[in-house]
């Protein structure tokens, strides 16, 4: 390693460059934060002091309770949470069986299947919005949490098939292989072997999948409209449209939803690059 | 093993002449062979492969086949999302057609689209080219470069209503300190949409990772030679690195069009389409018109000449493509 980084980064000098931009970075990335967090805690009315204060007068940590006491935050949290759930166990489950068939079964049009699977990451969803919407509606099941979360126990979406998959065809087939000559099933086979040993791909799968669903805004304002239905994202919006005057409180429920995401970010963290280094976009 | 090289390619089977690129897909393992009759163990084979995908199949068939066909058929009607279906045929398309709000949505839009993916883009890619460095601690870096990028899209356009504020946000604040005079980011109609393309550089996390992947594939064999035939830094980035990585750019590329063209959320809370329409993006008209004017005839009609769209641009790029991504395995599937 110490030879190459000699050879690459050449002089001292270039590698305090490099820091430096680096440290730039870090800092672009991390002030909107710092203004965020540090919003959320300003005394009433002093986010409209002139000029802005970098370091508040005073701390008010009581924003929060405040905040969340404003609209019915608990509410909205437990929803997410049951969405976020939902949805991410069901993608795991239907999406890692597709992404096994794909790489292990050779069963009759596999590439044909594959081809449509992967062209469905290139379909632009504002196209099947609105019949989504009255299919959902159809069905009674608009302004409930189901089409939050039903839709991906239908194989969770192109791009977790496909990076599952691409993980399954690296491990040696020979166990496999074993276990179909002792005449194991291929449930049997999926659930105790395959499976297993997927789990790289399925912690990165399930990470990228929570992110999503607790992130997301578009499908619950969409499919949901009674208060006792919102999800934190929507809840946030609505509470937002509302006290518009009232950056710091706002700032304070942003700063308590983004929490759970950077906490399932950092224990995390090593599957979100491996994740997509699994998918084979390397390019090699 | 697969061609992972060509996998940009077989992505987008929209037509026939993108099908052939499609056909060696590269799936290994043996393809089933057509034998006249099928062996016990060939017919086990297909029965568990099409159960396996029988959730995907099913989910497929019910929330993009399906509801394709049915925003192309109420495209062609008036419906209201309560009461009657009333068929009139093209008549959508031809008010569609001279209803300027549609021109501004797609002028916005595209302005959007194709100045903000090249600057997300470069972006994306200067940072993973810092963060493939063999410098110390570039592993918190990476972490660091992530976070906004998991920041959650409602609280993300919240904080940033707020960083562009005009009297008390943190850029004026900046700019006031060495001295420029404020800007009304996201209040002037000239200023808005170059406005949010720089508050959507702030979180290129995805293109970051995914640039940073490829340059770790990158040969270190490839590089040390150029080097000792005396080529720069520079120059073999230019030369070596951009012609191996060119795949996951173009890959970028269409997916990054793709997304931008859908832009949604920012408009819809920040700035509300405004001012005077100036950030009107085309999913938010669909939005309007499906949701708040309920004509969802019309806004299937809008959604249908978005896809239409985006497939000759995505058309368009693949053909482009063959001037400047380069494949080194020439193509062929390994």
């Amino acid at each position: 390693m110490v030879d190459r980084e000699e050879k690459y980064i050449g002089s001292i000098s270039a590698k305090i460059v490099a820091y430096l931009l680096l440290l730039l970075g870090t800092l672009i990335s991390l002030m909107p934060l710092y203004w965020l967090v540090m919003t959320s805690l300003r005394p009433a009315g002093a986010e409209f002091t002139y000029p802005p204060e970098w370091i508040p007068s005073s701390f008010h940590p009581e924003n929060y309770p405040v905040a969340w006491n404003r609209a019915p935050f608990w509410l909205f949290t437990f929803n997410s949470i049951l969405v976020t759930f939902l949805a991410t166990l069901g993608t795991l489950l239907t999406a890692s069986m597709a992404a096994y068939a794909f790489a292990r079964i050779p069963f009759y049009g596999r590439n044909v299947w594959f081809a449509l699977t992967l062209s469905t990451m290139m379909l632009p969803w504002a196209v099947t919005l609105i019949p989504r919407f009255l299919l959902f509606k159809f069905l009674g099941l608009f302004d409930s949490l189901w089409p939050l979360f039903l839709p991906f126990w239908f194989g969770g979406g192109a791009f977790y098939i496909f990076l599952i998959r691409q993980f399954i065809m690296t491990l040696p087939v020979e166990m496999e292989e074993a276990a179909v000559v002792d005449g194991a099933s291929r449930m049997r086979i999926y659930f105790m072997i395959t499976m297993p040993l997927t789990k790289p791909a399925i912690a990165a799968v399930g990470v990228f999948s929570f992110i999503h669903h607790w992130n997301d805004f578009m499908s619950p304002l969409i499919f949901t409209n009674r208060e006792e239905t919102r999800t934190l994202a929507l809840g946030l919006r609505y509470f937002g449209d509302e006290q518009f005057t009232e950056f710091r409180l706002i700032m304070a429920v942003a700063t308590l939803m983004l929490v759970p995401v950077l906490v399932v970010f950092f224990a995390a963290n090593k599957y979100f690059v491996s994740g997509v280094a699994l998918s084979g976009l390397a390019g090699r | 093993m697969v061609c992972e090289n060509h996998w940009p390619l077989s992505v987008l089977p929209y037509g026939v002449w993108l099908m052939a690129d499609a056909v060696p897909l590269g799936v290994s393992g043996a393809a089933p062979s057509r034998k006249p009759r099928w062996s016990r163990k060939v017919k086990a084979d297909n029965i568990a492969g099409y159960l396996f995908l029988a959730p995907w199949v099913i989910g497929f068939l019910a929330f993009t086949v399906g509801p394709m066909v049915a925003s192309g058929y109420l495209s062609l009607t008036k419906y209201s999302g309560f009461g009657a279906v009333k068929w009139i045929a093209f008549e959508n398309y031809d008010k569609i057609f001279q209803d300027a709000l549609f021109y501004t949505a797609l002028y916005n839009t595209s302005y959007y689209a194709f100045l903000g993916v090249p600057a997300q883009l470069l972006v994306a890619l200067c940072l993973a080219v810092l963060l493939n460095m063999k410098l110390r601690y570039v592993n918190v870096f990476r972490t660091v470069y992530y976070i906004p990028t998991v920041t959650p899209a409602v609280a993300n356009v919240f904080l940033w209503v707020w960083i562009f504020n005009f009297d008390f946000g943190l850029i004026n604040s900046l700019l006031r300190l060495v001295g420029i005079s404020p800007v009304n980011w996201l209040w002037d109609p000239q200023i808005v949409k170059p406005a949010l393309i720089l508050m959507s550089l702030w979180s290129v996390g995805q293109q970051m990772v995914i640039f940073l992947a490829a340059l770790q594939g990158v040969s270190e064999e490839l590089l040390e030679a150029a080097s000792i035939d005396g080529a720069t830094n520079f120059r073999r980035f230019m030369r070596i690195t951009i012609p191996l990585i060119s795949p996951v750019i173009f890959l970028n590329l269409i997916i990054g069009i793709i997304n931008l063209f859908q832009t949604f959320t920012v408009a819809f809370i920040a700035t509300k389409g405004g001012p005077i329409n100036s950030s009107l993006f085309y999913v938010l008209y669909i939005y309007r018109k499906g949701f708040e004017s309920f004509s969802m005839g019309y806004a299937s009609g809008l959604a249908w000449i978005l896809f239409m769209i985006i497939l000759v641009i995505t058309a368009i790029q693949f053909y482009l493509s063959r001037n400047w991504v380069y494949y080194e395995s020439g193509g062929a599937p390994s």
